[in-house]
């Protein structure tokens, strides 16, 4: 049985029976859709922030930094993405981040395959696909984002770039070595539960948002208009929601519920993942700070690989979905 | 003892600043407190997530805004 359906019970009662809304009518259920879909969603967030937050703590930049510089191509790829997953990424921690991992000896490579895991696969995201469209749909974001970071990774490695990264990073010497904090299990929990609070704040009101906006477009948009212009028939879609999603500097939280009630109209999932993929993967706030550190060249190289990455799930899904 | 703050200028140093200044005045202690925000000079103490904390060139706290009793913990 579904873990919400109790949920569902209940929403349907407050709505129907105590607001006294008709059911079956527009208002009734775009109400509904709202109310059932911002418990359920804070509901996940809560809990799976906390669990990765707490897995977080052992995963500070400065040990990841130790754990990667070991030199392993492909298998260094593939740690930095998955540990890619459980951290996030602010655009301010961008360019620390990245002259620490080239500074201690990890391979260009391996620190982009971490770059793009990094904000690519977000936990809020994936909450919020799993809530909207099932687990499946979450995982098989995950997945493809896991594979996106390692493949994108593994090319840049292959493509020597180094003499494109600026010339200062390699200039810069750290004079000590880092002593690593050793935390208490209360520590851990105790800034995971911060974290919760810090995230769902940021995030509350993008996400009330969206799903107002979902809400609204479930309750009165015409079914599948989007059919036609969006359509699986429309080839250039997917490159076209990507190349709009790519500057967009939005949270996952405000876009996903949107695209969710999109998807009913007819928007195809592959072309809607795609979009939200490049939104939340790449920004133009986070590409201008990238170039501190990254030369002009290296960094369309960079972004065109991550773009095509994209652009490449979308219609493999549009294909096998 | 010579305090130094690093980070990229984020809201979260200003915090630990403030925190710091409180915590030194509480102790009584007469001290400057620096703020470095320039990257390959915060980069030099190997610090990867700011906020971090500085005392006599030995980073004593990093990627975490403490409240100013943590850093009266430290200072003593």
């Amino acid at each position: 049985m579904d873990l919400f359906y109790l949920l569902q019970i209940f929403v349907n009662w407050l709505i129907y029976s105590l607001f006294n809304l008709q059911q079956g009518s527009v208002l009734g259920e775009a109400i509904n859709f709202f109310v059932y879909d911002s418990i359920k969603i804070f509901v996940l967030l809560a809990v799976i922030i906390l669990i990765v937050s707490y897995i977080r703590t052992y995963l500070a930049p400065e040990k990841v930094k130790k754990i990667l510089s070991k030199k392993f191509e492909v298998l260094g790829n593939m740690a930095a993405s998955t540990i890619g997953i459980f951290t996030p990424f602010c655009s301010c921690s961008a360019v620390p981040l990245f002259i620490g991992f080239v500074e201690s000896g990890v391979p260009l490579g391996v620190t982009f395959s971490y770059l793009i895991a990094a904000p690519l696969i977000n936990e809020v995201a994936a909450v919020l696909l799993w809530g909207l469209f099932g687990w499946k749909i979450a995982l098989l974001y995950i997945a493809s984002g896991w594979i996106i970071s390692v493949v994108a990774g593994v090319i840049l490695g292959k493509m020597h770039l180094e003499k494109y990264v600026e010339d200062y990073v390699y200039k810069i010497k750290i004079k000590q070595d880092l002593k690593l904090q050793k935390k208490m299990q209360r520590e851990r929990f105790s800034e995971a539960y911060q974290e919760v609070k810090l995230i769902i704040k940021k995030v509350f009101p993008y996400v009330l948002v969206g799903i107002a906006i979902g809400a609204f477009i479930h309750g009165y948009a015409p079914e599948n208009f989007l059919t036609k212009i969006a359509g699986e028939s429309n080839w250039f879609a997917v490159p076209i929601a990507v190349l709009i999603g790519v500057p967009l500097y939005s949270n996952a939280a405000g876009v996903i519920p949107i695209v969710s009630s999109l998807i009913e109209k007819g928007l195809p999932l592959g072309t809607a993942l795609a979009f939200m993929m490049a939104v939340v993967a790449l920004s133009l706030p986070e590409i201008i700070i990238l170039r501190k550190v990254l030369k002009t060249r290296l960094l369309i190289i960079y972004v065109s690989i991550v773009t095509a990455g994209i652009i490449f799930t979308g219609y493999l899904f549009n294909w096998i979905l | 003892m010579k305090i130094k703050i690093l980070g990229s200028g984020c809201r979260n140093c200003k915090v630990l600043e403030a925190n710091t200044k409180r915590a030194l005045e509480e102790l009584k202690i007469k001290s400057d407190v620096e703020k470095v925000t320039d990257i390959a000079r915060i980069m030099e103490y190997g610090v990867m997530s700011t906020p971090a904390l500085v005392v006599n060139e030995k980073v004593v706290s990093y990627g975490r805004v403490l409240n100013p009793e943590e850093i009266k913990k430290i200072l003593k």
